[in-house]
């Protein structure tokens, strides 16, 4: 993978003071909602046809990341959606797995088992997920505990609060101990909750404070609120990691999640990737879709693709 | 565009238009030999291809026209405007139910992508005919007094650019209060008119209200200078402009000009900067800047400059080139060998006078007419392609460092049609656009067209203004 590593960039300054932090984040180009909705609406005109479809049903579900994330998983469940990342098509096995299982720190043992062998790597939502209303050194044992658990990644989410109310050099302190907690075991997703944010400003302001801070994924939301990663969030925060890659020579990953369910709009977004961020960013490295709906879906139309015609939910593990 | 995700090409079918091998010219409510049984081609920019072969109008014919809706004109001014609401609105229903139809055949005849004639033409002039049906009964609370009255027979000439939608800025206003109409399309896109010609005939509208002439330069002449012609409209060059001014002056037609541009896109160091550089994309490479109102002059503040063309030498590279009928392409063919060489010429000009060319990788079909988007920089006042409209896809940048200097830089040209701000600040946005002397203004966005919006221009880029209520005042006495 072509990534630099995040060596005394350019920016190394912006963080010295709440002031600098600031000021930058505040200088950097604004959003016009209007205009950027109807970018991302045009290139979801974009006709995706046969090869070029074929290509991206497979490519959408290398990047899946399958999640469960409920009160009431059990470690047979994750077991099972362990299978399912590693064979996501019982009755075709040159379907590719998925990126990685997405689960709560408690089953990343579990999912780590369910997995060995496969590539297929473990996620796990610490920092007192969805809503991170912990002290920072709960978040902290957290991501230590799935980390020793054994998990490849690590998805976190800011103090909305401390952001909304200009605390940026907080949200920037807990990112980097978050980072340090993970050390290099752990990849990190830092997870915005967009939905909170509300302005498009903030998304983009917000995208910068995560990849100052360490992000190697920034993630669109949790899924947990009313509105989630959209065409538009995802527009914006695939410029941000193109703008940041420009300016510092670092590459960081996106990571919409929440409410994609359809192959149609996973492909949508794949086009958003091509046509904004790059080729560089069309990989389960760089992009993932955070989505456990999605994954059934993008089947049925690999199915259809294969044999011409549609199957049925029957016909892909409810799992 | 070298990715790995390459787009399958994704068609519209061309079975949904059925062009004839030949077609008349429509007057009084039949198609029609022209009078001296002269016929001319119109191919498919985009292959070349010889779409069908149309009747050549001439003098006798514009005449036998003129004569057709000087006779509908009576009673067509003499309908309620209700009634003859009906009929407008039967049009733009049609034009929404064939739209489909229309678009590819736009597409065919214009070259432009169809993703253009289906999401932007078809939409807007199905709209222009509901807008202008709703005025026509209300004509005597437009502002104009009570009761005022239609002019007569209005000869109109469209362009090439937006066939459809030309006519439909042209021929809606005019029928809705109350005048009777020869329109004469463009040479190269005479199609989309003939179509619409059936149109009214579908749509029942009473003989000899609208007629069509397709034809060159002379039969535009010849319907501008008609004793009997009440009311021009000209949409097109301004050389052509200028010469029917001539010809109408000292008589009592009414007269409306559309010209030429050279509109000024201008972005501020605090503008949203991706999405202004989806602005200047819109602004220029539209319709592959085949545009009167195109901001194919961007005026940068000098401490972005570097930035913003950063970022939009890499949007270009994402813009898609080719078969215009292909769902995915964003940049069509250009309309005709003509202006293909006249761009070119214009290209290579700046080149020569010094400035900076820059394109994206980009392969051009090997039949058709093509131009590959291209940027200038190191563009200065001096310069042709500052000064000239180019009219396809070449945008000059020129900088600039204060406010006053961006406003005395748009202002300096013979063009007055439209213009662009980009920036956050509000109170920006009104200092500046108050002081810019161009027809339109649009802030934090560009080319876009709303049929209740006045549309004129300033300067050479004429008179008159369509659109809106103010529309309706160029086909009223008042």
């Amino acid at each position: 993978m072509p990534t630099t590593a995040p060596t005394a960039h350019a920016l190394s300054d912006v963080t010295a003071s709440d002031s600098t932090l600031r000021r930058f984040l505040h200088g950097l180009p604004g959003v016009d909602a209007v205009g950027l909705e109807a970018r991302a609406a045009s290139l979801g005109t974009r006709s995706i046809k046969t090869t070029a479809k074929a290509y991206a049903i497979d490519l959408a579900i290398s990047m899946v990341d399958l999640t469960t994330l409920e009160g009431a998983d059990t470690p047979g469940k994750v077991r099972a959606l362990g299978a399912k990342a590693v064979h996501p098509d019982p009755t075709d096995r040159t379907a590719p797995t998925t990126a990685a299982v997405c689960v709560y720190p408690d089953m990343v043992a579990v999912a780590k088992d369910a997995v060995a062998g496969s590539g297929v790597k473990v996620a796990s939502v610490a920092t007192a997920f969805p809503a991170g209303r912990a002290a920072l050194d709960v978040k902290l044992a957290d991501v230590r505990d799935a980390v020793a658990a054994g998990a490849d990644e690590i998805d976190m989410v800011i103090d909305r609060g401390a952001f909304l109310a200009g605390k940026y050099l907080k949200v920037y302190d807990e990112i980097v101990a978050v980072k340090q907690a993970c050390g290099d075991r752990a990849r990190l997703k830092v997870i915005f909750e967009t939905g909170e944010l509300s302005t498009y400003d903030n998304i983009r302001r917000a995208s910068w404070l995560g990849m100052l801070a360490g992000a190697d994924f920034i993630k669109t939301s949790t899924g947990k609120v009313a509105v989630n990663a959209t065409p538009a969030n995802t527009l914006l925060m695939l410029e941000a990691v193109r703008d940041f890659r420009a300016q510092t020579g670092v590459q960081v990953g996106v990571k919409p999640a929440g409410g994609i369910r359809t192959s149609k709009d996973a492909v949508k977004f794949l086009v958003l990737v091509n046509e904004t961020a790059g080729a560089d960013w069309l990989d389960n490295h760089w992009f993932r879709f955070g989505a456990s709906s999605l994954l059934n879906d993008l089947l049925m139309q690999r199915q259809k693709l294969a044999t011409g015609r549609y199957s049925g939910p029957d016909y892909v593990t409810v799992d | 565009m070298a990715s790995v995700f390459e787009y399958a090409p994704a068609p519209e079918s061309r079975s949904v238009v059925d062009i004839a091998p030949s077609y008349g010219l429509f007057i009084d409510g039949e198609f029609a030999e022209a009078a001296d049984g002269k016929v001319f081609k119109t191919v498919s920019p985009s292959t070349e291809e010889v779409l069908s072969e149309v009747a050549q109008a001439g003098e006798a014919d514009v005449d036998r026209a003129v004569k057709a809706a000087r006779k509908a004109f009576e009673k067509w001014s003499a309908l309620p405007g209700s009634e003859r609401a009906k009929y407008l609105f039967r049009i733009a229903r049609i034009i929404q139910e064939r739209s489909r139809e229309l678009a590819v055949l736009e597409t065919l005849d214009n070259g432009k992508p169809i993703k253009e004639t289906r999401d932007a033409d078809l939409p807007l002039v199905a709209a222009h005919f509901f807008y202008y049906a709703g005025w026509a009964d209300k004509l005597d609370h437009a502002g104009f007094g009570t009761n005022p009255r239609p002019l007569g027979v209005a000869g109109q000439v469209i362009p090439w650019n937006f066939p459809l939608l030309m006519l439909a800025w042209k021929i809606a206003p005019a029928l809705a209060t109350g005048n009777t109409v020869v329109l004469k399309p463009a040479e190269t896109t005479p199609l989309s008119a003939l179509f619409f010609a059936d149109i009214c005939r579908q749509a029942g509208l009473p003989k000899g209200v609208v007629n069509i002439l397709p034809g060159y330069g002379d039969a535009g002449a010849a319907l501008v200078a008609h004793p009997d012609v009440n009311k021009v409209a000209f949409t097109g060059s301004t050389a052509v402009g200028k010469e029917i001014a001539r010809t109408v002056a000292g008589t009592r037609k009414k007269l409306t000009l559309e010209l030429g541009g050279k509109g000024a896109n201008i972005v501020f160091d605090d503008a949203p900067i991706d999405q202004a550089v989806e602005g200047i994309v819109t602004g220029i490479f539209f319709n592959q800047g085949q545009v009167c109102c195109a901001g194919s002059r961007l005026l940068v503040q000098e401490s972005i400059q570097d930035e913003l063309l950063d970022s939009l030498k890499r949007r270009l590279s994402t813009l898609r080139l080719g078969d215009p009928l292909d769902k995915n392409t964003d940049i069509g063919a250009i309309n005709s060998a003509e202006q293909l060489a006249r761009i070119t010429a214009l290209a290579e000009q700046g080149e020569a006078e010094g400035a900076e060319r820059w394109s994206p990788a980009c392969e051009l079909p090997n039949s058709g007419y093509w131009f590959a988007p291209t940027l200038f920089t190191n563009v200065t006042q001096a310069h042709t392609i500052a000064r000239d409209e180019i009219f396809g896809p070449v945008l000059s940048v020129l900088t600039f460092r204060t406010p006053d200097e961006a406003v005395a830089k748009a202002n300096n040209t013979q063009y007055g049609l439209s213009a662009g701000i980009w920036t956050e600040k509000g109170s920006r946005i009104l200092a500046v656009a108050n002081k810019l002397r161009a027809g339109v203004v649009w802030s934090n966005t560009f080319n876009k067209f709303d049929p209740t919006s006045p549309f004129g221009g300033y300067k050479e880029s004429g008179f008159g203004r369509e659109g809106g209520r103010h529309g309706l005042e160029a086909y009223l006495d008042v």
